[in-house]
């Protein structure tokens, strides 16, 4: 028994059985990401909305036109390329800082390794909700602590939409830098300890040693990161609607991702967020293939 | 240190500074200074934990207090006790941890063997498929959340879980299968072949040499499909509308909406979800580094 399969893999090619070991992956992606997505091509040239859910009908690219005259589309586009770019920005230096210091002979570095990690495993849901208990204006731990040790005044938070957004992105940061300091740390390992020592009898300053050999080694390690990084920060609903409790003050705190959530689920245009989820879809799709052709062209110099 | 400065002054007395000694000091100096920089982060990263565990101990008459102590004064266990006793909360436990097995399994089984074929076989339409896996992952939450949830209030499939464990594993799934497909690339063929030669079958091959080897990548499948599912709010928010099917996120956002009363039940609540997660994570943290980083160079 132990040595026979459920089925004879032997009579059959091994083209058949590399088939056979895709199917159920294949079925599952086909029923939920495939359908689903061609349903969403269609429902972003319908007019379907909770008003016309039954009797709705194709009215070809007049959704995406809104999505383009509405002024809206432009701020949040552009809160949502903020948000990205010092989201990232702060992960990946403090990420890759930590990682340097954590790739010395320290005591504690385990303990405090783990430490770092943390952000990274507690639910998303909770960091957001916990951290936007924290920003409360009266009781929230962030105001007593600056109002007790710099004697500043109460920050509004919540209140404010510049504020608000500020508070989204320093939750984000927080969760987001044990991820990169992973990442940085694995890469880090398998840089050879000689080229540190040959820099070393070269007369290198840790700063020099950082940009001619840890910086060049970690990059093909970190790009893939970064990209993955990039495109999840973009595309990250739960921080800023949690914290900022679904785009308060005003809808001032959005980026696309929440934006066409709230179209959807709270505001009932169907058709108009299916057709924003296929223009941010399409500026993720064009950001990466621009990004990773750079990366790739600029790897080929070194 | 101290002893180092005092040599070091000594040196200079008797005008022999020698130049390894100051760089000896100046990188203890430095090493110093690191430290305390790791130790102000860790304190960042403890204290909105610290601060949840703080309120969870407040007495439920003083839970808007502006105290900043850690342990506050006549600390109690009464919102603790509250939560079991007085909410659902058990309950949307166990629902929780249905889906979340549920999802665990079947991600780990579906991408096992989907990595498999993709890391060993040639076949058609391969190239494009791994693309496709990598694309959906520039989906906007919305782009499947939206017609999938159209589909099940048509299919009337709304308030069900099979919904909510499709919709969760298809979420997991590409970044899975990218990922063992990775780690078996790093696991030499030849291994399989010595196996073939002694009589095994294609798929005992699989099961027994190559899957043994492969338990890190499986181990990080197994964590982010858990991760996936075991908090999540943006889809269960709109899937999972009757109160008797909630998971554990939507209690919680249902308390911290009112948080004026129910913030003691919030922040113990939030302790013990994340429990479970940040276990699992800790636990299984030493292979997360070599699955992580192995997966994306080769991939």
């Amino acid at each position: 028994m132990s040595s026979r399969a459920f089925f004879d893999t032997e009579r059959i090619s091994p083209n058949t059985f590399a088939y056979i070991l895709m199917v159920p992956a294949a079925l599952v992606m086909f029923g939920v990401v495939i359908y689903p997505f061609f349903y969403n091509v269609l429902l972003s040239f319908s007019n379907m909305s909770l008003r016309h859910f039954k009797d709705w009908h194709i009215i070809g690219f007049r959704q995406y036109g809104e999505v383009f005259s509405e002024k809206i589309f432009y701020s949040v586009f552009f809160k949502t390329l903020v948000w990205t770019f010092v989201n990232i920005f702060f992960h990946v230096t403090i990420g890759v800082a930590l990682a340097i210091i954590l790739n010395r002979k320290l005591f504690g570095k385990g303990a405090i390794r783990t430490l770092l990690i943390l952000p990274w495993a507690i639910p998303q849901v909770i960091v957001a909700l916990t951290w936007r208990s924290m920003f409360n204006y009266e009781y929230g731990a962030i105001n007593l602590f600056i109002a007790q040790y710099f004697h500043m005044t109460p920050i509004q938070w919540l209140g404010k939409p510049l504020e608000a957004f500020s508070a989204c992105i320093i939750t984000n940061i927080w969760l987001g830098f044990p991820f990169m300091m992973t990442i940085a740390l694995g890469g880090l390992q398998s840089i050879p300890r000689e080229l540190y020592e040959a820099a070393d009898i070269d007369g290198a300053t840790g700063w020099q040693k950082f940009w001619t050999v840890t910086a060049p080694l970690l990059r093909p390690v970190m790009i893939p990161a970064i990209t993955l990084g990039i495109i999840w920060t973009f595309n990250n609903v739960n921080i800023i609607w949690l914290v900022s409790n679904g785009g308060e003050p005003s809808d001032q705190t959005h980026i696309l991702v929440s934006y066409v959530y709230k179209a959807a689920f709270n505001l009932y245009r169907y058709g108009y967020a299916a057709a924003l989820s296929m223009v941010i879809f399409a500026i993720l799709l064009i950001f990466s293939l621009f990004f990773l052709n750079r990366t790739r062209a600029s790897e080929a110099a070194y | 240190m101290k002893s180092e400065v005092k040599r070091l002054a000594l040196n200079g007395v008797k005008g022999q500074k020698s130049k390894s000694q100051i760089v000896n000091l100046k990188s203890k100096i430095s090493n110093l200074i690191l430290y305390f920089l790791l130790l102000g982060f860790t304190l960042v990263v403890l204290y909105p934990i610290i601060n949840v565990f703080s309120i969870s101990l407040r007495p439920s008459d003083r839970l808007l207090s502006t105290s900043l102590r850690v342990i506050p004064a006549d600390a109690s266990f009464h919102s603790y006790k509250v939560l079991f006793t007085q909410t659902p909360f058990i309950h949307w436990f166990f629902n929780s941890v249905i889906i979340a097995v549920v999802v665990t399994l079947t991600g780990v089984a579906l991408a096992s063997t989907a990595g498999y074929a993709f890391s060993r076989f040639d076949f058609y339409g391969k190239k494009s498929a791994m693309v496709g896996l990598l694309v959906t992952q520039m989906f906007p939450p919305t782009m499947l959340l939206l017609p999938m949830y159209i589909m099940l209030l048509k299919l009337h499939l709304i308030n069900s879980y099979l919904g909510i464990i499709v919709i969760y594993t298809s979420t997991a799934l590409p970044f899975c299968v990218w990922q063992m497909k990775g780690y078996y690339d790093t696991i030499p063929f030849s291994l399989e072949e010595a196996a073939r030669i002694d009589g095994s079958t294609r798929w005992g091959a699989f099961t027994k040499v190559v899957l043994p080897l492969a338990a890190p990548a499986l181990v990080i499948t197994a964590l982010f499909s858990f991760m996936t599912a075991w908090a999540e709010y943006v889809v269960a928010a709109q899937v999972l509308q009757d109160t008797s099917l909630f998971t554990l996120p939507l209690g919680l956002k249902q308390f911290e909406s009112s948080m004026s009363t129910e913030w003691g039940l919030y922040a113990a609540g939030s302790l013990i979800i994340s429990i479970p997660a940040v276990a699992l994570f800790l636990f299984l943290s030493r292979w997360l580094i070599s699955g992580l980083t192995l997966g994306s160079v080769k991939g």
